[in-house]
């Protein structure tokens, strides 16, 4: 199967309503939002104005974002690309509430979270925000319901955790303990957990990264799932390029900048994936 | 961070060891800590003890310490060449030994003491003085004395000045003609008290021609000292110089151990070597346990490292070593605080010392066998606890090392019942499964708070049992508020004379005779006392704290005397008077009695007469006495020939008051910051651990949405529960220490009663509690400046 990269020549296709373009973005800021049919900023989950993110200063200063401006529209899955270092995960971990800018503006559904204060911030994360990561992070002294309970106590309108972990297809194993579970059932232990709550927007940090390519295929599936069935807005980092065919938008990194970013006229289930 | 640069030629091995010494710098300080308290511990009670039993053996050896003391009435002075044939005598000596009552100008009330004469115009062979300035007494000047420095010292006298004293029914006028120290007072204390007090208590020397003449015995003495040759039968020569001097009216000898002076400072040794022989252990073992626990974590979070070490061709040995290396380290810094911190106190104690205990040189010689002996102790306790955790570190295989574990596996853990109960949130589960799953570590968490909450019952039940000998003996047994001694026994007119004086609103007379109680082979020598039956004021009390009544007939003896007897309640014991007439009785005992403080044998006064076959005759009288109007009879008392001795209760009490708060209270926050420093050890260091093992989930439920204090509750949940249940486990653990320490700490001066009031308690478990709190907030701390992101992103 031919691989469909960003590159070439601008491509429009249609997402719910809006017609998109994708094409070939200039470096370093040049002709900013240029996009010719931006969506209406209401239904944006995500909008960042010339964020970037430095850590450290002076000579040893690391410049994580260098200005990336983004429309992440309501219930998209977005899948991010990139080699290591480009920025992909400090934008994701922006957009979560777990770091904050070091200049620019970024909007979650048209309110400014540039200058939230921490207890915000964790206030968002805890209303909003689903997080899965490469290394599961889950609980080891709580079963797979357990992990899920533990977000969906905190929440305001859960779905119950059992509930939950059957849309992972965990209905089964409700009653074990991560140490009895595989890599891949742990992921989707932990996806349930991040989905328990409803949340506008799941972020998942290659969450395939260490798991064979059939138990990839399965939270892959989980994850499309809840992205069709509970409209969660879902941005997915990975280093495998032929996920990026499940996206609906698929954002290329380099560098601290947005390099590329194009939409999917088609879009394959995880099954169809090459691995 | 780095903060120094360490030297090239380091091995890259050795650099990475003391980068995480630094990197877990609190952990192993906290561990050093407690090391470190161990260590001072043992040291300041090893270098006191030595410096203590060295000083005293220098100073008795020099100054020719007697071995016995032999009082009588009156024997001509030609008997000494009789005492000096005793076999095993190898010096002895006469002298003239009276009380005496103190005039101290700017002082109302008298002050009490003794007069020793000094041989004219020769040094004794035995009990010798320290002449610290001024020259002895001219032979035959009744106007001339040496003072002992503590007394010149509270009333300012100097060389030249003049003391007014009553002796022996005569007013004298004396001029101080030097300032000396004896090792007869090394503990300078008045008959019956239990604290000097230097104001009231005096000692004087005088030519023993003049002093002879003072008190009626011209060519006689009154108290034969005795050194002993080496290896001498104490007991042997005991007998002999009883039998040589009974018909002079001796009561009978004693030998050091019931030397006032010489009995307290052995009561001191003994308290020492209980203080180094219970505590440093405690400590050391914690210190066992803290390395045990952290470096079995060291090794846990650098698995991979061993791995890649031994991947690059390290041999087990190397591994092992590195790991040994580090808690060499921290026995080293450990060593090195409690080295320093153990020399400073036990010269700080020292200097303390020096203000109860006269030597005329009292240094704090750090005890070179107890360093040595602390530190292989230290080394085996921390080797031996850090011994499991780097084995471990040397038999992981270099592949399995490099690949991150596994989880963790809850699902075998005892109690997953319980753990599972519907009811409880995931938090609470988290926290109850952490300690159902590692049930030995929370349990050593657990106890390692509790020991350090027991020591601190252990070391403030001190405080309740002296309070309540103090209130026991002031307020219940002993109640007058002073007692008069008179010269010689006189008629019960004199005691009605007493009644009289200005100030005294009532009282008691009693009668005192030194007699030996004897029951089968065993003989007790010690002053009887005879009080009224209905005694108020000088009476003794049960187990219960009640007063124990006196019967006609009958007999009663403290628990202590009692048991050297080995008699008991309704049993018969013989009463052999030792002056006079030497009559002997056999008396049924009464009852057995509680005294906290020194020893007693009461008997009812009008049977103590009838003993002795006298009439109502007495020996002085316990006074209640109108505080307003106190000043007024002690110028009274102070004037009376008759008087020999005056006991001020309250002036007893205060110092007694001042003793405990004063060095007590400094002893006491000396181990409460040695029971924090356990506590610290333990708590912080589980907590710690506890933070860098959960770090991941800790991250994990930050970005989850969990607010920080939410995070802190599971955190410091776990500690917060296994403190709760240290609680009473050290409260079972103190009430333990303190009654072993109670029965360890009594001597024949006293018995530490075990009373431990409910607030220590309360005081124990607040430190406890703090010292949780502290070190939850320090590591909560870093708790709020974790690295998110750069947690959840890692392997492990």
């Amino acid at each position: 199967m031919p691989r469909r990269r960003g590159a070439g020549a601008p491509r429009v296709c249609y997402i719910g309503a809006h017609a998109i373009e994708a094409r070939r973005r200039p470096r370093a800021g040049a002709a900013r939002g240029s996009l010719r049919a931006d969506p209406p900023d209401e239904n944006l989950c995500f909008k960042t104005e010339g964020l970037t993110k430095v850590y450290g200063s002076g000579p040893s200063a690391v410049h994580a974002l260098r200005g990336v401006d983004l429309a992440i529209p309501e219930r998209e899955l977005v899948v991010l690309l990139g080699a290591s270092g480009s920025g992909k995960s400090t934008l994701l971990n922006i957009l979560g509430g777990l770091d904050r800018p070091t200049s620019g503006r970024l909007l979650f559904r048209g309110q400014d979270l540039t200058n939230a204060s921490q207890r915000e911030l964790t206030l968002y994360r805890r209303r909003h925000v689903g997080f899965v990561f490469q290394f599961y992070n889950l609980m080891p002294s709580l079963t797979a319901r357990e992990n899920v309970a533990l977000v969906t106590e905190i929440a305001d309108d859960p779905i119950p955790p059992e509930e939950a972990l059957a849309l992972v297809g965990l209905e089964h194993r409700l009653d074990h303990f991560p140490s009895q579970l595989s890599g891949g059932e742990q992921q989707r232990v932990a996806i349930a957990r991040a989905i328990a709550k409803r949340p506008s927007v799941l972020l998942c940090d290659e969450p395939t990264g260490a798991l064979d390519s059939a138990t990839g295929v399965r939270v892959l599936e989980a994850l499309q799932n809840v992205n069709e069935t509970m409209h969660a807005t879902t941005l997915l980092i990975t280093h495998n390029a032929s996920v990026a065919d499940i996206a609906h938008r698929v954002i290329t990194f380099s560098d601290g900048h947005v390099r590329e970013e194009r939409l999917n006229a088609v879009r394959k289930r995880p099954s169809e994936l090459s691995w | 961070m780095r903060l120094f640069s360490l030297p090239r030629w380091l091995a890259p091995l050795d650099r990475k060891l003391l980068r995480d010494l630094f990197a877990m710098r609190g952990q192993a300080l906290a561990i050093a800590f407690v090391i470190a308290g161990g260590v001072s511990v043992h040291l300041v009670a090893a270098g006191l003890l030595s410096s203590l039993e060295e000083t005293r053996r220098a100073y008795y050896e020099r100054y020719r310490f007697a071995d016995l003391w032999a009082p009588l009435v009156r024997a001509p002075n030609g008997l000494i060449d009789e005492i000096r044939r005793i076999e095993g005598v190898q010096a002895a000596e006469t002298r003239v030994r009276v009380q005496a009552l103190f005039d101290m100008p700017g002082m109302e009330e008298p002050a009490t003491g003794e007069v020793f004469s000094l041989p004219d115009g020769a040094e004794p062979s035995v009990n010798q003085i320290v002449l610290l300035r001024g020259r002895l007494p001219q032979s035959g000047r009744r106007d001339e004395a040496v003072v002992l420095e503590s007394f010149a010292n509270a009333h300012g006298l100097d060389i030249g000045d003049t003391v007014d004293a009553t002796i022996y029914g005569g007013r004298e006028r004396i001029t101080i003609v030097g300032i000396a120290l004896s090792p007869e007072h090394v503990y300078a204390i008045a008959p019956g008290q239990l604290v000097p007090d230097d104001r009231l208590f005096g000692v004087l020397w005088m030519s023993r021609s003049a002093l002879a003449e003072a008190v009626n015995q011209d060519g006689a003495f009154n108290e034969a000292v005795v050194r002993l040759g080496y290896g001498a039968n104490e007991a042997a020569v005991r007998n002999a110089l009883d039998a040589l001097l009974e018909p002079y009216g001796a009561p009978g000898a004693y030998g050091r151990d019931e030397h006032i002076s010489d009995a307290f400072i052995s009561s001191e040794i003994d308290q020492l070597r209980t203080m180094g022989s219970v505590l440093p252990p405690i400590f050391l073992a914690v210190a066992a346990f803290l390395v045990n626990v952290v470096i079995s974590r060291l090794v846990a979070t650098e698995r991979t490292e061993i791995g890649l070490m031994k991947a690059f061709g390290y041999t087990d040995a190397a591994v092992v070593a590195h790991y040994l290396k580090a808690v060499g380290i921290i026995g080293v810094v450990g060593l090195a605080i409690g080295a320093t911190l153990g020399i400073r106190l036990g010269q700080l104690l020292a200097s303390v010392y020096t203000e109860y205990y006269r030597f005329p040189l009292f240094v704090f010689q750090p005890n070179a066998r107890g360093l040595v002996v602390v530190t292989a102790i230290t080394a085996v306790a921390v080797g031996g606890g850090a011994a499991f955790a780097v084995r471990r570190a040397a038999t992981i295989a270099p592949a399995e090392a490099m690949r991150p574990p596994p989880p963790p596996d809850y699902s075998k853990a005892l109690g997953a019942r319980v753990t599972s109960l519907p009811f409880l949130d995931q938090q609470t589960r988290m926290i109850l499964r952490q300690i159902v799953r590692f049930p030995l570590r929370a349990a050593f968490t657990s106890i390692g708070v509790a020991v350090s909450g027991a020591l601190l019952i252990g070391t403030l039940f001190a405080l309740d049992a002296i309070e309540e000998m103090i209130d026991v003996y002031f307020n219940v047994a002993n109640r007058y508020d002073v007692q008069v001694s008179f010269v010689e026994p006189r008629s019960r007119s004199a005691y009605f004379e007493l009644l009289s004086a200005p100030g005294v609103l009532g009282g008691e007379p009693y009668r005192a005779v030194p007699v030996k109680l004897r029951h089968r082979h065993l003989e007790e020598q010690m002053r009887l006392m005879g009080v009224p039956v209905d005694s108020r004021l000088a009476r003794m009390i049960d187990v219960e704290g009640r007063p124990v009544e006196l019967r006609p007939g009958g007999i009663v003896l403290s628990q202590d005397i009692a048991e050297k007897l080995a008699v008991t309640t309704g049993e018969t014991l013989t009463v052999a008077v030792t002056e006079g007439r030497r009559p002997v009785l056999d008396v049924p005992v009464a009852a057995v009695a509680m005294t906290y403080i020194g020893s007693g044998a009461y008997m009812p006064i009008d049977d103590v007469n009838a003993l002795l076959r006298e009439g109502p005759v007495v020996s002085g009288a316990n006074l209640l006495v109108d505080s307003a109007r106190t000043n007024a009879l002690y110028a009274e008392l102070k004037a009376q020939p008759a008087v020999a001795g005056v006991v001020l209760q309250r002036a007893a009490q205060r110092n007694f008051t001042d003793l405990m708060d004063q060095n007590l209270g400094m002893a006491i926050w000396v181990y409460t910051i040695f029971a924090g420093l356990i506590a610290i050890g333990v708590v912080y260091n589980s907590v710690r651990i506890s933070f860098s093992e959960r770090q991941r989930e800790l991250a994990s439920l930050r970005v989850l949405g969990f607010s920080r204090r939410e995070v802190s509750y599971i955190l410091l949940g776990e500690i917060a529960f296994l403190t709760l249940l240290a609680l009473p486990i050290g409260g079972l653990l103190g009430t333990g220490l303190a009654w072993s320490l109670s029965r360890a700490m009594s001597s024949e001066l006293f018995r530490v009663p075990f009373v431990i009031d409910p607030p220590t308690y309360g005081y124990a478990a607040l430190v406890v509690i703090v010292v949780t709190a502290v070190s939850g907030l320090l590591v909560r701390r870093q708790l709020d400046r974790m690295e998110l992101v750069a947690v959840l992103k890692s392997a492990d």
